[in-house]
């Protein structure tokens, strides 16, 4: 390297790099955070008018609502739920183009090829499985036709189970793209190296994949993680709105002016998903394993 | 994304189109043509340009833009288009969400012209000095308007003030008040222009007698096959309505419950949702639709338009007449009208009240009675409607013939009759209007209660 030019144009420079990505999110990240943090601070007259001053009336009833608590619990069910079952079919579809289609063309074909189903609209694609898990659905009618089931399967559809099951579907291809990513950058002579010195495939998948794959599995679970925690519509949608979560609760409070227990709910929610993404980053090195 | 919508009647088939042109085209003077006066009066094809109008005043108006923003049952493209082409000059029709439109309301006042408001939120509008009064004096229609809204009252019957009341919201003193006033004045709020009344649907096949009683809904013997509206402002109605007429509870308003009985509708719901009475709860008119259409509910609160919409898929389907017995049952009533938006001023003002006379005038009228929907001119919805169309939309009679929907599709045989009876029959047994409540914070998050149970 050169012997530094003047610290005022390097810092210039700097700042120049940087400067695309402030433009960006100084006026749609950091200005609406700072009008909710604002707001969550203000008072009432609950309808709708907001009184600028300082209290935290609106954290303390967060806080101390067990409304919170179970709406934490519910979406904390369905986040955990959708991350296991993304991450395990993830995974494995990312293993199987990598190391076993051995052409890499059609590798990479059959990787843009799971990206497919999400050109089309996320509604469209949860909406879709309505008619096929409904009373009157395909499988409730496949069952009752083969004599399986006697009465139809109320399960299927409006529940839980709906739910996670149109998360996994959405949500799989933010698994699949970055794993992929950092398992095609495994040299494939360690493996071979691997198999020469007696390896198992168990042993290789534990010793190799799974630790080079480290970064992908955490780039995806920050997607996946970050995404079910801040939505609310499929959870209406596909539990019949027998579930609530963290979001659809203060969407209704919006509904109703109450917009300072909406914007701390806000905060509050934002604050969790800090912390999750921060312990992410703690225990994976992304940084690190990205520029590898 | 979530739509909280009634109906979304946004196609505009060649039916409608063709309707309107002979109604309101040739060179009407614009006078007679709000009367809506000997309005069958032959076609001038090819006449979207300004008619109407002195050709000034044509040329001072062309330029301006009403944008009318609202629910998509009440704010409805095929409606503007009429005004845009009658009035001469642009009309925008954009549909949010109840609680996105209000929000929007509130917070972004500049970018709405006339608002799409039911009672309770003409009341914010005020409250928040984001709406304008209107002056009554310059709507011509208006000592047409039924008494339900102006007067609170039809045929001497006195309509219930539990809820926010159409009339209950419909006056302030001076233009810029911020509080409602209780009694008629110079000065509206909102002018309403659709309004229903809302009740129970039903598959009579499956449920297997007929419902006249909201307590159904919470029969037991329709476990896992019910559902109700998860709008809370309004669901928490239905189930006061249900729970009342069950002998559970009597509440002092419906419309306006203390916490207590907050409390004790919402641990009646979540006891009832434990118990799986509740297969879903729907927010949006397509669901609620689908829910029934497709097998997945037999009974469930319901707007009249989406027992239509089943029925026009061949699949039996009941609107429960909840008639007022005993002091308990009867209609949850809504009604949307418009205000003006506080920054309207000059021509734009003027262009604001053309629009709203226009609305009163029929054409409008006549379009939403083809849905099942009343005017609040009946006199003049009645020019535009077929004897047929009238005789069963509004006067309950075995329909005379084939009854069209707004854009031409058949959707009731002859001689079937309207459930629930004629227009007055209905509305008179309307016995709480949809509402936002003193305690709507409260009742709000008991409500997610119930949902996260």
């Amino acid at each position: 390297m050169q012997p530094s030019p003047a610290p005022s144009r390097s810092n210039l420079a700097g700042w120049l790099y940087v400067s695309p990505l402030v433009l960006v999110l100084v006026p749609f990240f950091v200005a609406p955070i700072l009008v909710v943090l604002a707001a969550s601070f203000f008072a009432t007259d609950g309808f709708g008018g907001l009184t600028p001053g300082f209290t935290l009336a609106s954290y303390v009833e967060v806080l101390h609502s067990a409304l919170t608590l179970k709406l934490y619990l519910a979406t904390i069910k369905f986040t955990v739920l959708t991350w296991v079952f993304t991450l395990i079919i993830g995974f494995f579809v990312a293993y199987f183009l990598v190391f076993h289609v051995r052409n890499q063309l059609l590798a990479i074909g059959l990787f843009l090829l799971c990206t497919v189903p999400f050109w089309t609209s996320n509604i469209i694609r949860m909406i879709s499985w309505i008619p096929l898990l409904g009373k009157e659905g395909l499988i409730n009618q496949a069952l009752l036709a083969m004599g399986v089931i006697h009465q139809p399967l109320e399960v299927l559809l409006f529940s839980d189970l709906a739910v996670v099951i149109a998360y996994v579907h959405q949500l799989t291809i933010f698994m699949i793209v970055p794993i992929f990513n950092s398992m095609a950058r495994i040299d494939k002579k360690l493996i071979e190296a691997a198999i020469d010195a007696g390896a198992s495939r168990f042993d290789i998948m534990r010793l190799i994949v799974v630790p080079m794959s480290k970064s992908g599995i955490a780039l995806g679970t920050i997607f996946v993680v970050s995404i079910v925690m801040g939505d609310f519509f499929v959870v209406k949608v596909m539990s019949g709105g027998g579930s609530a979560s963290v979001v659809s609760a203060f969407y209704e409070d919006v509904g109703v002016l109450q917009y300072p227990t909406a914007a701390a709910s806000a905060v509050l929610l934002t604050l969790v998903l800090v912390a999750i993404v921060s312990l992410i980053l703690r225990t994976v090195d992304i940084r690190q394993e990205i520029t590898r | 994304m979530s739509d909280g919508t009634k109906g979304t009647f946004t196609s505009d088939p060649a039916g409608t189109g063709a309707r309107t042109d002979v109604k309101s085209t040739k060179k009407l003077s614009r006078r007679t043509l709000l009367k809506g006066a000997a309005a069958v009066a032959g076609a001038a094809a090819g006449s979207d340009a300004i008619r109407g109008f002195p050709t000034i005043w044509a040329q001072e108006i062309k330029d301006i833009e009403l944008r009318h923003v609202g629910v998509s049952y009440s704010v409805v493209k095929a409606i503007g288009d009429q005004a845009a082409k009658d009035l001469g000059f642009k009309v925008t029709m954009q549909n949010l969400d109840t609680s996105a439109a209000i929000n929007r309301f509130i917070s972004q006042p500049n970018t709405v012209d006339i608002a799409d408001l039911e009672g309770w939120q003409a009341k914010l509008a005020a409250k928040r000095s984001v709406i304008q009064g209107i002056e009554v004096k310059k709507i011509k229609e208006f000592d047409n308007i039924l008494p339900i809204f102006t007067k609170g009252e039809i045929d001497g019957h006195k309509i219930p003030r539990q809820g926010i009341s159409p009339y209950e919201a419909m006056y302030i003193a001076k233009p810029d008040s911020t509080d409602l006033n209780d009694g008629v004045t110079e000065w509206a709020t909102f002018l309403p222009q659709v309004y229903n009344a809302d009740s129970i649907g039903y598959r009579p096949d499956l449920v297997g007698h007929e419902v006249t009683e909201w307590k159904d809904l919470i029969d037991p013997k329709f476990k896992g096959k019910a559902a109700i509206l998860d709008v809370p402002a309004i669901g928490i109605m239905d189930a006061a309505l249900c729970f009342e007429s069950a002998g559970l509870i009597k509440y002092g308003n419906k419309g306006n419950m203390t916490k207590e009985e907050i409390d004790f509708t919402c641990n009646k719901l979540i006891e009832l949702k434990k118990q799986g009475q509740f297969r879903a709860t729907w927010t949006t008119f397509d669901q609620s639709v689908q829910l029934m259409a497709a097998g997945e509910v037999v009974i469930q609160s319901m707007w009249s338009p989406a027992v239509a919409a089943v029925r026009v898929k061949e699949i039996p389907c009941v609107y429960a007449p909840v008639n007022v017995k005993n002091g308990k049952e009867g209609y949850r009533g809504w009604c949307n009208g418009m205000g003006l938006m506080k920054h309207l001023s000059g021509k734009k003002l003027d262009a604001a009240y053309e629009y709203l006379n226009w609305y009163l005038s029929g054409w409008q009228g006549g379009f939403v009675g083809r849905y099942g929907y009343y005017s609040p001119v009946p006199s003049t919805a009645k020019k535009f409607l077929t004897a047929a169309e009238w005789d069963f939309w509004y006067d309950g009679k075995p329909a005379p013939e084939v009854i069209n929907d707004p854009y031409g599709v058949a959707m009731e045989k002859a001689g079937t009759k309207r459930d629930g009876g004629s227009f007055l029959d209905r509305v008179k047994n309307i016995s709480c209007w949809n509402t936002l409540m003193d305690e709507a914070a409260y009742m709000n998050k008991r409500w997610n209660d119930f949902k996260v149970a």
